[in-house]
């Protein structure tokens, strides 16, 4: 008894110093992930405690948690910008400006998507605690998922933020296309998952740990100590590159991302379409560019490098995705194509993979987000009493209606399409310009194809603006579905959208801070064309 | 002791089955046990590396994929019944509504 005794006080002498340790730790690290999960659970409390009619008080209180949220993140960068990046967990957990970011925007994703949600859930007459409990819920997974520095964290922080999204896209129980998006988004998924663990076990098997700095150590020394585990690393990258291609929905990989975006209720797709998008770029980022980043080009040893399956993902998704939204009637399904071809504007900054590429992509996320929130709260406000609001048609005559919403919606899709002066532009010539940069014949044709990608967008973003101010009004349309919280949106957004194109400079001095310490691609590229020289026939790149 | 290249082909052979599975099979239920399939497959790699390597990381893993498929079952479940209360089947070639 007394030897029991002993040992548990030698237990609890030692286990409860370190827990603390381990809680004073999450606490430095981790705060804004800290403050959404608590409020999240708060919502979830409300929604229990409230009556039916006050469910509401669950979606202020977790716009509540959303503006603590920034607060803490901006307070983070502002007061230990100098530290940074910070290391901790047990080298799991990595916070510097790439990952500030990212969480800066998943929390205004939660709350834009907190603020245009409310009105939409009264008209659909399904206003539950829950739902917003179940965004915060999700926006914590985003916000783990860019301070990932190991893949065992980045595998939680990737579920926690899906099967969040997988029961939003559910959301609306009693409706069919609601059920069938969420069964599809969620099959595929949850494959996709799959198939991205399996990639990490193989990685695994051969680095002997899941830490990302190990892998980037680890894998190149494998493979030219030992030319047979090139195939073994070879299925491991393949799957985790397919893997995230479908998370991001890269074409061909994208086959959820159409259902999954017109079945789910708008405030969904819009959230989908901006955070998880943006978290599943910072995964991607992680894995290929942090853990996978020396593995890029082909070596002698016979490793393939994955920067030539990237730029074909990149070149499909942009196609495919412009081709397929030319003939979409409906508005959520067209964005949704839209969306795929994005992902393959911003895969672009990837292959590029100089510094100026790394700038693009994480430039072009945050002008994305101000962009599509935009165009879906339009969208959203369209959706009201018994008409769906969802078809390119509804949009006929806004501008005799509400002049001030179809001007920025326009404001909207020019800034889609790319078209100056406006945030898009900027974005999209980053990107491009990084292909160029680099001086690689093929990243140059990489870039022309995105420029004629770029011209066959603007003729379906053009398509909205054509019905809202060419096309006869409809008599009797009752009058939009607005709130303060969309109204407040629509005219950020649009502000936004106008500004950073005229005056980017603010937004790439953060993107640019963001994307610092991304390893570029190592090796000048003249070097590699002139081996393609030497050797004509041997890699077609 | 078995050598590891056994442990891995077994796991790349259960592995491919679940992901042949999920596009051959129609019935909700079977295809969520597929993906079931695939994440055990990636369990046993990444037991069989851990205790090729001495390293735990890779059993601490299997332990968090345990719990996330219990989640993800959970949640499949959950859409599962939403989807037969509405239907009233579990094929998916009849959900059709959103065209493909």
């Amino acid at each position: 008894m007394t030897v029991e005794g002993t040992g548990l006080a030698v237990f609890v002498s030692t286990a409860v110093p370190s827990a603390v340790d381990l809680l004073a730790e999450v606490r430095d690290l981790a705060m804004p992930e800290i403050i959404v999960s608590v409020f999240a659970c708060l919502a979830l409390l409300v929604a229990a405690g409230a009556g039916p009619r006050h469910q509401r008080l669950a979606g202020w209180a977790s716009l509540g948690g959303t503006a603590l949220g920034l607060v803490s993140v901006v307070s983070i960068w502002i007061a230990q910008g100098r530290t940074l990046p910070r290391i901790g967990l047990a080298g799991m957990y990595v916070v510097d400006e790439f990952a500030l970011l990212f969480k800066g925007i998943a929390v205004v994703a939660a709350a834009v998507t907190i603020a245009i949600s409310m009105r939409f859930l009264t008209e659909e007459r399904t206003e539950r605690g829950e739902y917003y409990a179940l965004v915060l819920f999700a926006t914590v997974g985003m916000m783990l998922v860019p301070s990932g520095a190991d893949l065992l964290s980045l595998f939680i922080a990737l579920e926690l933020m899906s099967l969040s999204v997988y029961v939003l896209v559910g959301y609306l129980r009693g409706d069919g296309r609601s059920n069938e998006a969420a069964m599809k988004y969620f099959l595929l998924g949850a494959f996709s998952s799959g198939v991205l663990l399996y990639g990490m076990s193989l990685v695994y098997g051969v680095a002997g740990s899941t830490r990302l700095v190990d892998l980037a150590v680890a894998l190149p020394q494998a493979i030219s100590a030992n030319g047979d585990l090139v195939l073994l690393v070879g299925v491991g990258v393949a799957l985790l590159v397919a893997g995230l291609a479908f998370k991001v929905a890269a074409a061909p990989f994208h086959v959820w991302a159409p259902d999954a975006y017109e079945g789910a209720p708008t405030p969904v797709t819009a959230f989908m379409s901006v955070g998880v998008k943006a978290a599943s770029f910072a995964l991607l980022v992680r894995i290929l560019v942090d853990g996978l980043g020396p593995l890029r080009a082909a070596v002698e040893s016979g490793w393939p490098g994955w920067d030539l399956s990237v730029g074909v993902l990149a070149a499909v998704a942009m196609t495919w995705g412009n081709l397929a939204a030319l003939t979409q009637k409906n508005a959520k399904r067209l964005l949704a194509y839209s969306a795929v071809a994005h992902s393959g504007y911003a895969l672009l900054g990837v292959v590029a993979g100089n510094r100026m590429g790394y700038t693009g992509l994480v430039l072009y996320i945050v002008v994305y987000v101000a962009m599509n929130f935009g165009a879906f709260a339009v969208l959203i406000a369209l959706r009201r009493g018994t008409i769906a609001g969802d078809g390119i048609e509804d949009f006929r005559g806004l501008a005799a209606r509400a002049p001030g919403m179809a001007a920025l919606m326009t404001v909207f899709m020019l800034g889609l399409g790319g078209i100056p002066p406006t945030a898009g532009f900027v974005g999209k010539f980053y990107l491009f310009a990084a292909l160029v940069e680099t001086g690689d014949r093929w990243l140059v044709a990489l870039a022309a194809l995105a420029l004629v990608n770029t011209a066959i967008s603007a003729y379906y973003y053009l398509l909205f603006v054509k019905a809202m101010y060419a096309d006869a009004d409809e008599a009797g349309a009752p009058a939009l579905a607005t709130s303060p919280g969309l109204l407040a949106v629509v005219v950020v957004s649009g502000v936004l959208t106008l500004a950073v194109g005229v005056y980017p400079q603010p937004v790439i001095a953060v993107s640019g801070a963001a994307a610092e310490r991304l390893e570029p691609a190592p090796g000048p590229k003249p070097t590699r064309n002139s081996a393609e020289r030497a050797a004509p026939g041997g890699r077609a790149r | 002791m078995l050598p590891i290249t056994n442990f891995i082909l077994l796991s790349a052979v259960i592995f491919s089955i679940g992901a042949v599975g999920v596009f051959f099979k129609r019935n909700i239920i079977t295809i969520l046990l597929c993906i079931e399939l695939m994440l055990n497959a990636a369990n046993l790699a990444f037991v069989a590396f851990a205790s090729y390597f001495g390293d735990s990381t890779g059993q601490l893993f299997v332990f968090i994929v345990m719990t996330v498929a219990a989640a993800e079952a959970a949640v499949g479940l959950g859409l599962v019944i939403a989807i037969f209360r509405n239907r009233e089947t579990l094929n998916v070639d009849e959900a059709n509504i959103l065209k493909l």
